[in-house]
């Protein structure tokens, strides 16, 4: 154990721990997606600049192709999930609502790879700029939700010193476990991932934080880790543990400072679905073109886990599943907390979509706002320790910038505020509103 | 893999909103009516020590209490609110601080003043500065001081169900300390509840009771009462060592008069205390400060309704001034001023 490490993970301020759903999906293994008829691939499925359009219509390509090169530093690759046609170049709904360019690859059934990326044999004692340029050339993005190009988050400027490599096998948000299954899977591949990840940045203390509440993960990769220079941490169930900056707190001990990143405390997280994507680069030479999906809720007549190529629709993934044994009331893009619902089954999924949930019309909650009663307990639950209460107010009067002075750009969306208010305010709503407004004031 | 047999759903009946999509089972109505659970051990004890007079005026009062909310909403044009639990618990806690005695009116005009007046004028629930049931507690013994104190308080009779007023009437612990400088030393009468007062402050064991169930599901917050109580009894016990002859012992002011219901069931009000939980602890002490001060030197007998309405008037001011740094700001400065009305004030 180092120093940077603590003896014991603390506990962070706030936060909830709704029932979790997860015994719906992490009893069975990941179940590998055929291979489809067609795959509509987002261009912009990371944060930061588009991407630029390699390809045209009727172009040939090959399966993990560049369609996309990086549209800037702050953007990332888009490779072909198989071996095809481009038979269209439009547009595609995201999870968000809002419409983004996207290609449509008809598939020829052969799956024939592109070699342009060979698999660096000598990753453990390579010059650290090759990897990091292959995980760039990889298209790779964080995984866990953000999808924030890795490759800027392994590159720190000079000032910034790194000390710390945080893993984040944390997966708080209820229903989802493709990371739980993940790391009972494939633990090699996660760790090598690591490694790889830990030599970009110079770093010797690496850190896989993992909740208590997946025992034989945390067991298993203790395992796999003896030897490897990497600490498992096991920490307490509560949500939102996933967020970089509670989870860079509970295992360090460290605060990032608010408006800041966690560089300025010297430490980079990385989800463990990314890891694995990072060996499948360097050891397998095979872009990010594919990941773990947990399909799942109660109208689910499989729910589990699925390999699944980015471009897959929520109407092929549900058709795996089985379908549903009764209708749902909501579908949901990514864990209960934070997800989007979304209105539409023609919808592909991205690099950074964890999950598809589909909740009953029992499980619902339809409701309507009612005053704010002050009862603080959605002031006790903020992990940012903001006042959602009277924030939600203010914005309520359109006074943003009194909510901008009150820190609502602090606000993490993590839902634990709404989650908990007897009032049942839609205080995430007004909140992801008023960023927006004040966003727009910036600018 | 496109088989017939496969059921999809079907988009057009899909909801969409904003996340979370999952919500804890905490509603106002449910907190409400677990709060009104809690306060049932003391009034089955007021109703014990005073008989069935008791129970017709916590019914009195429930019921002109629901009635008021009704019509104020019909008035306002607005929906009832009467299923949200909210006047039925004002209701109950109007009849708790009456004597056994007060007549059919007064507990009716109770209900008038704690709706009306404590609360519909604002806009209804979360919008009144002050606590509603206190409100009519202090607005009926400044008007009638004759039926809520002095002769009002009947001889407490406990088992005996008569369904009479009981014509002896005898002071409450406090009023008797007041007038005669003496203090009583029934500590285990005061405790369970065997003397006089009204209807629903005799018992400390059974407030305490219902306070600690609500503490334990985290419906109050410990600060509020611990703050309140705490404070008292620091002021009565360095009082009594000071003079022990002049002033009564701690137990003696924290098991008699409204003290117990106070920190327990007014002051926690979740409207009208502060949000934060250092809000909280300002404003029990400030409770506990003002209620010390009154009974210790001040005119009345008893401080407790004027105290916890008085921190009411200051519960803004307190969280406007008891913010707390968001997580990772502790060295930042801390909200920047935003002028004197910043929503929380203006709400
Ligand atoms: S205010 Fe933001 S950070 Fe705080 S609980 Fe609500 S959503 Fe989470
Ligand atoms: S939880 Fe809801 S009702 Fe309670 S203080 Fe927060 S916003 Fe107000």
């Amino acid at each position: 154990m180092t120093d940077d490490v603590l003896a014991q993970p603390i506990r962070f301020h706030g936060g909830v721990h709704p029932s979790d759903g997860k015994d719906l999906s992490s009893g069975s293994e990941i179940r590998t997606a055929p291979l489809l008829e067609r795959y509509v691939v987002p261009l912009q499925q990371h944060i930061g600049a588009p991407p630029k359009l390699l390809v045209a219509k009727k172009d040939e390509v090959r399966k993990g192709q560049l369609l996309a090169e990086p549209g800037g530093f702050v953007s990332a690759a888009i490779h072909s999930p198989t071996s095809g046609v481009v038979s269209q170049v439009g547009e595609c709904l995201s999870p968000t609502g809002v419409f983004v360019p996207a290609v449509e690859i008809g598939s020829d059934g052969e799956d024939n790879p592109d070699d342009s990326l060979p698999p660096i044999e000598d990753w453990r004692e390579c010059d650290p700029a090759k990897l990091l340029e292959r995980v760039r050339a990889a298209g790779i993005v964080g995984m866990g939700g953000a999808a924030f190009p890795t490759h800027v988050k392994l590159s720190p400027p000079p000032n910034r010193k790194i000390d710390t490599l945080l893993l984040n096998g944390v997966e708080c948000e209820p229903y989802l476990t493709a990371d739980h299954r993940l790391m009972l899977e494939e633990p090699d591949a996660i760790l090598d991932g690591a490694a790889a990840l830990a030599r970009v940045l110079g770093v010797r203390t690496v850190v896989l934080g993992i909740e208590e509440n997946k025992p034989d993960a945390v067991a298993l990769l203790r395992e796999r880790a003896a030897g490897r220079d990497i600490e498992v941490v096991s920490l307490r169930v509560r949500y939102p543990q996933g967020a970089e900056k509670q989870l860079i707190y509970a295992a360090t001990g460290r605060k990032v400072p608010a408006g800041g990143l966690p560089m300025d405390v010297g430490c980079v997280v990385q989800n463990v679905g990314t890891c694995r994507a990072v060996a499948a680069a360097v050891l397998g030479g095979v872009p990010l073109i594919e990941r773990v999906v947990t399909v799942t809720g109660q109208p689910v007549v499989s729910p589990g886990n699925w390999r699944a190529r980015v471009g897959t629709s929520l109407r092929d993934l549900l058709a795996l599943a089985g379908g549903v044994k009764s209708d749902p009331a909501k579908i949901i893009a990514g864990g209960p907390m934070m997800g989007f619902s979304v209105y539409s089954l023609d919808l592909p999924i991205s690099k950074s979509s964890s999950g598809i949930l589909l909740l009953a019309p029992e499980q619902l909650f339809q409701y309507t706002s009612e005053p704010c009663i002050n009862c603080g307990a959605c002031v006790d639950v903020c992990p940012m320790k903001i006042l959602p209460g009277p924030l939600s107010v203010q914005i309520e009067n359109e006074c943003f910038d009194d909510a901008e002075n009150w820190r609502v750009m602090d606000c993490i969306e993590c839902g634990c505020c709404a989650y908990a208010c007897p009032a049942n305010r839609p205080l995430v709503q007004h909140f992801k509103r008023a960023k927006m407004e004040i966003m727009a004031r910036r600018r | 893999m496109e088989e017939s047999n496969i059921r999809l759903p079907d988009p057009r009946r899909l909801i969409v909103s904003s996340s979370p999509h999952l919500h804890h089972p905490d509603q106002i109505r449910r907190i409400m009516l677990t709060v009104i659970a809690a306060l049932l051990p003391a009034c089955l004890v007021g109703v014990y020590v005073f008989g069935w007079r008791a129970l017709w005026v916590l019914g009195l009062s429930s019921l002109s209490c629901l009635a008021v909310e009704f019509f104020c909403c019909r008035l306002r044009g607005v929906e009832s609110t009467i299923g949200d639990g909210s006047a039925l618990l004002t209701g109950i806690l109007v009849g708790m601080c009456l004597p056994a005695s007060a007549p059919w009116w007064l507990c009716l005009l109770g209900g008038l003043l704690a709706i009306g007046l404590g609360k519909q004028i604002y806009g209804g629930l979360a919008y009144n500065p002050f606590n509603p049931a206190l409100v009519a507690r202090v607005g009926l013994a400044i008007s009638f001081p004759s039926l809520m104190a002095g002769a009002a308080w009947v001889r407490p009779q406990p088992g005996r169900f008569t369904a009479a007023v009981q014509a002896v009437t005898t002071p409450t612990p406090l009023d008797h300390w007041k007038t005669n400088a003496v203090a009583g030393t029934d500590y285990l009468d005061y405790f369970l509840g065997n003397m006089p007062g009204c209807i629903g402050e005799t018992s400390a064991a059974a407030l305490l009771l219902g306070g600690l169930v609500l503490l334990v599901l985290g419906y109050i917050r410990w600060q509020v009462p611990v703050g309140f109580i705490g404070t008292v009894t620091l002021f009565a016990l360095v009082s009594w060592l000071l003079a022990p002859g002049q002033y009564p012992p701690p137990q003696f002011h924290v098991l008699t008069g409204g003290l117990m219901l106070g920190a327990w069931f007014m002051a926690t009000d979740m409207v009208t205390s502060p949000i934060t939980r250092q809000g909280a602890l300002i404003f029990g002490v400030g409770c506990g400060l003002i209620t010390a001060v009154i009974r210790l030197w001040g005119g009345y007998p008893e401080g407790v309704a004027f105290s916890i309405l008085f921190m009411n008037a200051l519960t803004p001011l307190i969280d406007r001034y008891s913010l707390r740094k968001p997580f990772g700001a502790e060295g930042q400065p801390l909200h920047k001023d935003s002028g004197p009305d910043s929503g929380l004030l203006s709400k």
